[in-house]
């Protein structure tokens, strides 16, 4: 199948490579350009566990063809820190045990980035309704929860010292 | 000495040991996006498996015509059965004692059965190619339940069968009958039921689900022809088992194989079984001499890979009219589908079910249980569940329910009334199990006074009244629940899968400088071993757990072990831990001896070194001891400070727990809605609080999918109603409710350092707790017993058929 030219920025750097038309976005991330922390969990956008970034919104990458995708803005778990210099997320995450297998971890973090920037100060009800869209089968979601509400804390103060 | 020196107490907390909520540390990697998960791997010149799959649940397989899929571009083999039959890998066999198809052999038998193996260069060509394979299939009868399969003129599924009269554990007394299983004494428990003041009778159903991992399985073949060496990469949770299989099912000598589990996203039993696309993959790679990548999409892995439960189960419970059980009869239908493929030690081909009796001091029982052919997925695996103990669990925690309606009499004095006491511990129980410990009524005392019962159900009586005079149209459901589980399979002596032994196995090396790296014969899918084994080892040996490596999955650098599953990594691979550490320890014992001039027995241990009995201020510490192994030339000793310890353990552990769920119920919707969930778990000694409340939140949930909606449905012709997460329940942060942990502290008696297990717990435990609370909520009209799972609709049907919508 003819390929086309795709450009996208990705984690801050612009890449361009080839794709067909018809690739998921989540492959071409993972397979050609091997960001390989979004993964594969159901391919009908249930799960989550491909969940980026794309120009400002959390999206189900398994579900967004490699086109529809070109010229985009991308975010994913790869592009949050570095490792000398984490974001308090994930720092939060391994502080109330917010994650066991990790399989849903680089999905459920980068739309708890997203969210609390539409939500800097949820409730939990807020945050379980907002982090809906990604599932867990290893944590019940309480310490995610807990570490979501953490990490909107922390911000905050941050926040309000730097003011 | 140091005038800073630490206290004692400094230095227990500063090797993060038993007891402490140590931050996990594979955490770095998970939370930056660099977990190494099979699909993860790109080696060059991959190629990508893929399967055509069988639309019928059973039909003949007349003509396969791959030619327009071998002509397209990318496409570089379709295998069939008739390539895999000259290597005799057409078949396979299964965990239990039967064998499956790896590719359809003339015929198949459930719906998405692997017909042909297209193998090409990238995913996206094999899937072209997989449309383009035409099977020609002849439709045959089908038949999905396990009643009507029995029938004398049901059709023949396993015609390959056909005149076997006798099967791997007996008798088969029907052309698709697998099996019957009988435990415990049939006349006396009959003769019990006849003579009893009261006899409640019920049947239970454990409906099919699947453990559903959000990572599905998979693998990477790489056959390379140079060395003869084959590695095969995969989602494997007992690593050491697929090497030994793959070598007696390919040919090809064991030392020749490694085989690798990297990270793994969840296992919960969906990843113990050797699946087709393990053979295929390995088979396409020696056919290619390139590498080839399996992974299954979530519809292949929900119709494939691994079903659970499916276990109709008839009960009879007799007792004095004051509640004092005195019988149990159980007979269980079991469906295993077109072929046997359960995943349970051999000797027991329903697992662990004669754990039916429970919690409770039961004098006498009688068990068995029928394994049937039908048309449906293989599997039977252990969801989150030591083989077979949750439908074991739900069955008796819902007939205790039943017989407490029956007698008139509260659920909780009931299980009071009955539990094993205390002193009777070690508790040989009516079908054959020794309980090694356990303080019920503590627990159950504990977990009624942290939720108020008394006050729930004043409440709930009164909300009733309320209901009756028109003032709601909610209902209050209390859900009880105590379980005992049985986990660490498991003794060698009756516990071995396809003839090996279920011991587990550590090995130790501790490093010139003091620190180590501890390699086992389990693989964590999210439980942490990293963390928590070095915890167990850090209060062993006295090295700090941040100074120990744990290495699991490599066949080729770990020691042989079963697996983790059935919650056997604490009590069996955690038991060798603390074993090897002894030996570390007694070694080092002679080190300290030698250093500090006394003899052996003068000097004692004394958390991170040895000290001078009667005067602590002569030590030496582990990391002083760890480099004089290695520079000092000892009388008597080798150089190194290395063990090696396999465990077999001389029983199983037995943790319990309380669960109580509080449910409001909405009579005209069926809508449910959790106020309250309780769980308090014993499971002996904790190594991890935060690990242990971690896997009770993550298991209660599981459990929680289970009772309320999570199933996988057939249809009557053999189609899966339930293929994608669309149809298959998983709980979303927002039904899922908040959980509050508690704990009593029964230590194991024969268990190195007294852990139990607990991964399992929750899902064992929870799931009666959910169900008991939905059927409690109606029992003031006279509800009785409803199947799960419990989704809105069966619940507005049991309001429904109680005349509540009138």
């Amino acid at each position: 199948m003819t390929k086309m030219h795709l450009k996208l920025t990705v984690n801050g750097t612009a890449v361009d490579c080839l794709a067909e038309p018809r690739e998921l976005l989540i492959h071409v991330l993972r397979e050609r350009l091997n960001i390989t922390g979004p993964h594969i969990g159901c391919e009908t956008t249930h799960c989550g566990v491909c969940t980026i970034d794309m120009n400002g919104k959390s999206v189900k990458s398994c579900t967004v063809l490699a086109a529809q995708a070109d010229g985009a803005t991308i975010t994913t778990i790869e592009g949050l820190s570095a490792p000398d210099d984490l974001h308090v997320l994930q720092t939060m995450f391994r502080e109330h045990h917010g994650l066991q297998c990790g399989f849903c971890t680089p999905g459920m973090i980068i739309r708890a980035w997203r969210f609390l920037q539409e939500n800097p100060d949820p409730t939990e009800e807020e945050v379980r309704f907002g982090m809906a869209g990604n599932l867990c089968r290893c944590t019940g979601y309480q310490n995610i929860v807990k570490a979501v509400l953490a990490a909107a804390a922390e911000m905050n103060s941050a926040k309000e010292a730097a003011q | 000495m140091n005038d800073h020196a630490p206290s004692r107490d400094e230095r227990i907390a500063g090797l993060k040991g038993l007891g402490t909520s140590r931050r996990r540390v594979e955490d770095a990697r998970f939370t930056q996006g660099k977990g190494n998960y099979v699909d993860d791997m790109k080696l060059p010149d991959m190629l990508f498996g893929d399967f055509v799959r069988s639309p019928y649940a059973h039909a003949r397989v007349t003509a396969i015509d791959a030619e327009a899929a071998k002509a397209l571009p990318g496409v570089v083999a379709v295998l069939t059965a008739d390539d895999l039959r000259p290597l005799g890998l057409h078949w396979m066999p299964t965990l239990a004692g039967d064998k499956q198809m790896v590719l359809a052999d003339g015929k198949v038998l459930f719906q998405g059965q692997e017909v042909a193996f297209v193998v090409a260069t990238d995913r996206y060509a094999a899937a072209d190619a997989v449309e383009l394979v035409e099977v020609t299939y002849e439709e045959l009868p089908v038949v999905t339940d396990p009643f009507k399969a029995l029938a004398p003129d049901a059709p023949v599924l396993r015609e390959d069968l056909q005149g076997q009269t006798e099967g791997a554990h007996g008798p088969r007394k029907h052309h698709n009958h697998i099996f019957t299983w009988e435990m415990g004494d049939e006349d006396g428990t009959e003769a019990a039921i006849a003579d009893a003041e009261v006899v409640a009778e019920e049947m239970i159903y454990y409906h099919r689900t699947h453990p559903c991992p959000l990572e599905t399985c998979g693998c990477v073949a790489s056959m390379d022809k140079v060395n003869g060496k084959l590695t095969l990469w995969g989602t494997f949770q007992a690593p050491h088992a697929v090497r030994t299989v793959a070598s007696l099912i390919s040919g090809i000598a064991e030392h020749n194989i490694r085989v690798v589990s990297p990270d793994i996203g969840g296992g919960f039993g969906n990843k113990v079984g050797v699946y087709p696309g393990y053979i295929c993959s390995i088979v396409a790679s020696i056919v290619t001499g390139k590498p080839v990548k399996w992974i299954e999409d979530r519809m292949e892995n929900l119709m494939s890979t691994a079903f659970a439960r499916d276990y109709w189960m008839k009960g009879k419970i007799a007792a004095t009219k004051d509640g004092k059980i005195t019988a149990l009869d159980c007979h269980v239908t079991a469906d295993h589908g077109g072929f046997d493929a359960c995943a349970d030690p051999t000797k027991f081909p329903a697992g662990f079910f004669n754990i039916c009796t429970g919690s409770y001091d039961i004098p006498i029982a009688h068990l068995s249980v029928d394994g049937v052919y039908t048309n449906k997925a293989p599997g039977g695996v252990a969801y989150r569940c030591s083989f077979r103990v949750t439908e074991a669990a739900y069955f008796i925690e819902r007939m205790i329910e039943v017989l407490a309606i029956k007698l008139g009499i509260d659920a909780a004095e009931l299980r009071a009334k009955n539990f094993i006491r205390k002193e009777q511990f070690p508790y040989h129980s009516a079908l054959g199990w020794e309980y090694d410990s356990g303080d019920y009524h503590t627990a159950w005392d504990k977990a009624l006074k942290a939720v108020g019962y008394d006050a729930l159900r004043r409440e709930q009586a009164e909300r009733v009244a309320a209901f009756k005079r028109g003032e709601t149209r909610k209902l209050l459901g209390i859900g009880l629940s105590f379980f005992t589980e049985i986990v660490g399979a498991g003794p060698v002596k009756n516990c071995d899968i396809l003839g090996l032994g279920m011991f587990d196995s550590c090995e130790i090396r501790i490093h010139p400088t003091g620190s180590a790296i501890a390699r086992l014969g389990t693989i964590s899918q999210g439980q942490g071993h990293a963390t928590t084994f070095a915890q167990i080892l850090a209060s062993e040996i006295g090295i700090p757990a941040d100074d120990i490596t744990v290495e699991e999955g490599d066949t080729d650098t770990a020691p042989y072990g079963l697996g983790t599953y059935g919650s056997r990594s604490t009590p069996v691979a955690g038991a060798a831990t603390a074993m090897a550490g002894r030996k570390i320890r007694a070694k080092a014992q002679m080190i300290a001896a030698y250093l500090l001039e006394v003899h052996d027995d003068d000097v004692e241990f004394d958390v991170d070194r040895f000290v001078i009995k009667g005067a602590p201020e002569r030590f030496k510490t582990m990391k002083e001891i760890a480099f004089a192994s290695y520079n000092q030339a000892i009388p008597g000793l080798e150089p190194g400070l290395e063990a090696v310890s396999y465990y077999d353990p001389p029983n199983m552990t037995y943790p319990f727990g309380a669960y109580i769920c509080v449910m409001e119920i909405d009579v005209d919707t069926g809508v449910w809605e959790i106020r309250q969930f309780y769980a308090l778990d014993d499971c002996g000694t904790r190594i991890n609080p935060m690990v242990i409340e971690g896997q009770v939140h993550g298991g209660a949930t599981e459990g929680l999918a289970i009772a309320m909606g999570q199933e996988l449905a057939y249809d009557e012709m053999g189609n899966v109603k339930t293929g994608t997460l669309m149809d298959f329940f998983l709980p979303t942060a927002v039904e899922t409710p908040h959980y509050t942990t508690d704990h009593t502290e029964t230590p194991s008696p024969h268990h190195p350092i007294g852990a139990k297990g607990v991964g399992e717990s929750p899902n064992v435990g929870s799931v009666p707790a959910y169900s008991n609370a939905v059927q409690d909520a109606f029992r003031a009209f006279g509800h009785i017993h409803a199947h799960m799972p419990h989704d809105h609709a069966r619940i507005w049907k049991i309001a429904d058929g109680l005349g509540l919508h009138a």
